[in-house]
């Protein structure tokens, strides 16, 4: 049998139909569904008498636009508490699984996937999100849908897709310290991309992939969009295997027995060929910060902003003279002479329990700097709930920060977590887009300790510095 | 879905790379429960001030490009966030065709699901239809599905290549909901045969 990669593998496993010049036919295993994407669909359904086939298979949270302050206080924007109903409406009606507000497993969407047990590895999963690809890093393979293919899942239980090229992303040696996973996404962003991966599936590869915990292999993951990938997915191995066990949804006894035996078959073959492939020597990977306006435009802490004028191609110098005006940065500045307004540490990208880990060890003892505003919130009430055994949480609240309930919070502003027009933020987040985290809103994307540090110094500082 | 066949319209250029569907349309709009309402909310930073002001020198409130429905952009358009509304966004202001260098895989399968047409051509002509466009007044684009040309009034054809099951819905707005439910004994049988360990949810 010809060799197969694991994109391979677990596609050809889904194909529920295959005809000549037609997209194939998969089956989803799982459909994770949010209040913002899923309306529409639900009311499709509605409109065309359809119901959900299977709801067994079909679960929903609310992450997007929920408010991240004391649950106890109500959700006040209506036209956001009108969505949350809808869900909570359709979920009822379409006897759906719904972690809402009050439930001690609700989370962003792609934080609590993993957590529970939903996301195994070989399975195909689709969710009307574009981080959809976070769940790949347990050897899934996941897709980010539009509406109107939710609704497509939801009635028939599967998604019509053109197969995408394959594309290898080789990391091999050893993080530098003071890097993080982070860090390693925004590097090979930084090489390949924001357009890079459009067309492909990636799988990452290599020995500083494999010496990545699973939460560091859901961070870079999470970032394959940011590349233009369409998912993304790393072999499940026995780190995978133990992180699994015992989950809530984790299949137990003789069930687990013929997972896990499957879920060995399932990385690739060797010499089973990829339509491309890229290398990336994990010696290039510094702390980055992003100066501009999409997630490649990034420098290691210790450069500078680019200077327009020293590049050649006409388009490339506008898209740099633009993002700097946005960004209100002048050529030349030293990163690390970047002073911020506010902090975020959260979002799918960062915010499972090494990351506030990582980011209390930085705050531990000291306080935030005076004028900034900082924030911690957990991707799910579960990280929440187990940050909090460990006390992190008054290592935050006792240098400033706020702690808040778990959410999208400050990643998209479309809560009441937003900037103020012309704030600059160090985020671990996953977008710097124009306005994502508000009108008007500044976005530099860092690590975990990188922002922690950021909020201390009230400007960008070389983590690896810090630490000595 | 209203099916795509030829279209003919004035050309707006919108000269930068990687438009993401945050500027296409900001998440604050997304709230919404309905498909419909997202028209003038499209490119809001673009054309409109903080204070909801339209903004004189936006490429929008030229008068040359009142009633543009052929877009022309830079590679990657539509990255970033999965949201539909951009699409609904684009074809409720009145776009129909977008051509750029190449599009965001998740932005190109929601515009093709709402009849809006994505056209690759590559990086230099379209290079070339931004700069006539912002030149020429009344530059007017042919967008013929069938054929799979996008012409000029001057004699300039450029061919395309889109996949022939998008091509064949698009053709005749067909809903892709409906087509696969014809193979619904085809989705039966995979059932039947899913392994007992993937994971099951109950209301």
């Amino acid at each position: 049998m010809k060799p197969r990669t694991i994109i391979d593998k677990i596609w050809d496993a889904h194909v529920v139909r295959r005809a000549p010049e037609q997209p194939d036919v998969l089956f989803v295993d799982m459909h994770l569904v949010h209040e913002v994407t899923t309306p529409q669909a639900f009311e499709g359904l509605r409109l065309a008498g359809r119901r959900v086939r299977r709801p067994d298979l079909t679960f929903a949270t609310l992450d997007h636009n929920v408010p991240t302050w004391p649950r106890s206080q109500p959700v006040t924007d209506p036209i956001s508490r009108r969505q949350i109903a809808a869900l909570e409406d359709n979920c009822r009606a379409f006897g759906i699984r719904l972690e809402g507000l009050e439930s001690r497993r609700q989370g962003i969407v792609h934080i609590i996937g993993p957590e529970l047990g939903l996301t195994q590895p070989g399975m195909l999963i689709a969710c009307g999100d574009s981080h959809t690809g976070t769940h790949g890093a347990l050897g899934a393979l996941a897709f980010g849908i539009g509406t109107t293919e939710v609704e497509h899942v939801l009635a028939t239980q599967t998604l019509p897709l053109r197969r995408p090229k394959t594309m290898e992303v080789r990391v091999e040696g050893a993080l530098p310290p003071g890097t993080t996973p982070k860090d390693l996404i925004l590097g090979i962003i930084r090489q390949i991309g924001v357009g890079g991966g459009i067309g492909h599936i990636i799988e990452y590869t290599g020995s500083t992939i494999r010496g990545l915990s699973i939460e560091g292999r859901l961070t870079v993951c999470n970032m394959t969009v940011e590349g233009g990938g369409r998912a993304g997915i790393i072999a499940p191995d026995d780190q995978t295997f133990t992180y699994v066990a015992g989950r809530p949804y984790a299949p137990q006894g003789r069930l687990w027995d013929e997972a896990l035996a499957y879920w060995q078959t399932l990385p690739t073959d060797p010499g089973a060929a990829y339509d491309r492939r890229v290398d990336v020597d994990a010696a290039t990977i510094a702390p980055f910060v992003t100066w501009g306006t999409n997630p490649a435009q990034s420098e290691p802490v210790t450069g500078r902003v680019p200077d327009p004028s020293a590049v050649s191609d006409p388009a490339a110098r506008r898209a740099i003279e633009r993002a700097l005006a946005y960004m209100a940065l002048r050529p030349g500045t030293p990163i690390q002479e970047i002073a911020i307004d506010r902090v975020f540490i959260g979002s799918c990208t960062n915010s499972r329990l090494e990351d506030l880990r990582a980011a209390a060890q930085v705050v531990a003892g000291r306080r935030v700097h005076a004028g900034v505003r900082a924030m911690v919130v957990p991707g799910s009430q579960q990280v929440k709930a187990a940050a909090e055994r460990e006390r992190l949480d008054r290592i935050f609240t006792d240098a400033g920060f706020e702690w808040r309930e778990a959410g999208c919070s400050m990643c998209l502003g479309m809560n009441p977590d937003i900037l103020g027009p012309g704030e600059r933020c160090a985020s671990t987040s996953n977008r710097n887009f124009e306005g994502r985290q508000g009108p008007g809103g500044r976005t530099h994307l860092v690590s975990p300790p990188m922002a922690a540090a950021a909020a201390i110094a009230g400007r960008f500082v070389d983590i690896r510095e810090w630490r000595a | 879905m209203e099916p795509f066949t030829e279209h003919t319209g004035v050309v707006l250029p919108l000269d930068r790379a990687d438009v993401d569907t945050d500027l296409i349309i900001p998440a604050r709009f997304l709230k919404r429960i309905e498909r419909t309402g997202y028209g003038d909310m499209v490119f809001y930073t673009l054309r409109f001030d903080a204070g909801g002001t339209p903004l004189a020198d936006s490429i929008f409130a030229k008068p040359q490009y009142r009633g543009a429905t052929v877009l022309v952009a830079g590679p990657n358009f539509g990255c970033g966030s999965s949201r539909e509304h951009a699409a609904w966004a684009l074809r409720e202001y009145g776009f129909r065709a977008i051509i750029a260098p190449s599009f965001a895989n998740i932005f190109a399968a929601n515009a093709a699901q709402n009849g809006l047409l994505t056209v690759v051509l590559p990086e230099e002509r379209v290079r070339q239809m931004l700069e006539t466009a912002a030149t020429r007044e009344g530059y007017q684009l042919t967008v013929n599905l069938e054929q799979q040309t996008v012409t000029d009034g001057f004699g300039r054809r450029d061919r395309f290549e889109i996949d022939p099951f998008t091509k064949h819905c698009l053709l005749h707005g067909l809903d892709a909901i409906g087509l696969t439910l014809r193979a619904s004994d085809d989705i039966a049988r995979f059932e039947a045969s899913r392994p007992g360990w993937m994971p099951r949810v109950t209301a």
